[in-house]
């Protein structure tokens, strides 16, 4: 009887301590955004070392739909429309899902990580004692770096899937689809509001990734089983949390 | 002058409570910490020795009691009182907490940049007087994994007095030192106390060594101060607890079983609970 309870207090505490925490954040982004040289510091080890991942992920993701979109387009004669569909999937959901979910892989586990280790190794606990703020110095740097490194990356996942590494290379060069019809199509059907939806995405879920990473690095037990269960919870949580919200983004774009 | 500023006393802790849950630490300690002087903590593992260095720096907050600095509660300071009042604070972990993504230059410049505004050839001539007083100038360039666990503490050494901090806190600097880092990190910390006109508090369970360069000594054990003076009455005291401590003896009033719930007999089934 007590246990479900216990789990309900437990989420609920979490979530409110996750809150505070955000706010904290917040209110060092205007300490943190004068210090633009700690951001370019963290734009790279958040961006700019996930750039293999999403080049390759986005090369594969863009060849694999141009040929499932190839065979189920033949069968009703309009493989010429493989562009459209590429481009709607990827614009529209696989671009910013899939990069989200990649770079909670990969920046996510690496931001919780080190700011556990971090902690774990007193060197939290040493800056607050040199008077410097953890939040303003490690923290705020970090989810400003991420929420910059996100859209960008979901648009370099993006063209790397539309384009010749990706389903262009598969769809035109390999299947034999018209190169004219391939571009013209997806010049037709994409529109400026597909963009901005996709960037929306993409900021919403770098913000919840960034968030969630920092969050359990910084309050990551000091030992290594608790380093271990933040990276390991960022992963997972930051996971859920991106399809949760594509689903309610997807439902309000849908909408409107 | 305040009536702070001529106290002789630095940090006064009065009738300080702290306790982790139900495990009590501190059931009621007075200290006083002599302006100018080396005062050394000494007690057994677990005592809560660095936890008393963490409540005097404002990081854990006590359930009872009060702990002033230089005249000032320092849980009554907002966060960001508390953070100028750090500024005249050194803490050096026992581990060093060095920032492993610089150097120890870097390092070792980390609290100027933060705090100076000085420009930065000041604080390069800052830093390398600070590297070359520990011995370390010629390190300047390594990161905290090209060097040793004792060059690791003198680099967090020169950091605690980058800012020339009235007070310099020391948690176990002789944990598992070779004899060599050992009498350095000794040598260096009398030498840098008298020279600086520094306090200095140094939490130990290395009894010989603190006592050979402390001014004065608190026994800490079971939540109480157990006796303090002088080294020399540290030694000559007739507390059991000390001598328990002094003398390495496993069992004293420092149990060497960790208490049981039930009895060891019980446990085990022979009698019945």
């Amino acid at each position: 009887m007590n246990a479900p309870l216990q789990i309900v207090s437990g989420f609920l505490r979490r979530l409110g301590e996750a809150t505070l925490f955000f706010f904290a954040i917040l209110a060092a982004l205007p300490a943190a955004l004068l210090r633009p040289r700690l951001i370019v510091q963290q734009l790279y080890m958040i961006g700019v070392l996930s750039l293999v991942i999403i080049v390759i992920s986005g090369s594969f993701i863009g060849m694999v739909l141009a040929l499932q979109g190839y065979r189920t387009l033949t069968n009703f004669g309009a493989a010429g429309s493989l562009g459209v569909l590429v481009v709607f999937s990827v614009v529209r959901e696989l671009g910013p899902v899939v990069t989200a979910l990649l770079f909670a892989g990969r920046a996510g586990s690496a931001l919780a990580a080190e700011i556990g280790l971090m902690k774990a190794t007193d060197q939290l606990a040493g800056m607050e004692m040199m008077a410097v703020d953890p939040i303003r110095r490690v923290v705020a740097p970090r989810f400003l770096a991420g929420f910059f490194a996100m859209p960008l990356l979901a648009a370099i996942f993006s063209l790397m899937a539309i384009g010749y590494g990706g389903a262009h290379l598969m769809g035109v060069i390999v299947l034999g689809v018209d190169d004219g019809a391939y571009w013209s199509q997806i010049h037709q059907s994409l529109h400026p509001h597909d963009v901005v939806e996709s960037l929306i995405k993409s900021l919403v879920f770098g913000t919840a990734v960034n968030w969630i990473a920092v969050y359990q690095g910084y309050h990551a037990a000091p030992t290594s089983e608790g380093v271990s269960r933040a990276t390991t919870s960022t992963v997972v949580v930051s996971s859920l949390a991106i399809l949760a919200l594509d689903f309610v983004l997807t439902a309000f774009m849908f909408r409107s | 002058m305040t009536s702070a500023a001529t106290d002789d006393v630095l940090v006064r802790v009065r009738g300080l409570r702290f306790a982790f849950g139900s495990r009590r630490i501190y059931d009621g300690v007075d200290l006083d910490i002599a302006r100018g002087k080396l005062t050394a903590i000494l007690g057994p593992s677990g005592t809560g020795k660095t936890t008393l260095l963490r409540l005097i720096g404002g990081q854990w907050r006590p359930q009872a009691g009060t702990i002033e600095f230089d005249g000032t509660d320092v849980h009554k300071l907002p966060r960001r009182g508390l953070f100028e009042l750090r500024k005249r604070m050194g803490l050096l972990f026992q581990q060093g907490a060095l920032l492993t993504d610089l150097t120890v230059f870097d390092n070792v410049a980390f609290p100027l940049r933060e705090h100076s505004g000085l420009p930065e050839r000041l604080i390069r001539d800052i830093v390398l007087m600070k590297l070359e007083a520990v011995g370390l100038r010629g390190a300047a360039s390594l990161y905290p994994e090209q060097i040793s666990g004792g060059m690791a503490r003198r680099v967090a050494l020169a950091r605690a007095i980058a800012l020339e901090p009235q007070l310099v806190m020391y948690d176990e600097p002789f944990t598992g030192q070779d004899p060599i880092s050992l009498g350095v990190l000794m040598r260096l910390i009398h030498t840098l106390n008298q020279t600086l006109g520094l306090t200095s508090i140094v939490v130990s369970h290395d009894v010989a060594e603190v006592l050979s360069i402390a001014d004065y000594a608190y026994v800490v054990s079971g939540g109480k101060v157990q006796d303090h003076g002088t080294p020399e009455a540290i030694r000559a005291s007739r507390s059991p607890w000390v001598q328990q401590f002094l003398q390495g003896a496993p069992d004293g009033p420092v149990p060497f079983h960790y208490p049981a719930a039930r009895s060891y007999a019980e446990e085990l089934g022979a009698v019945a609970p």
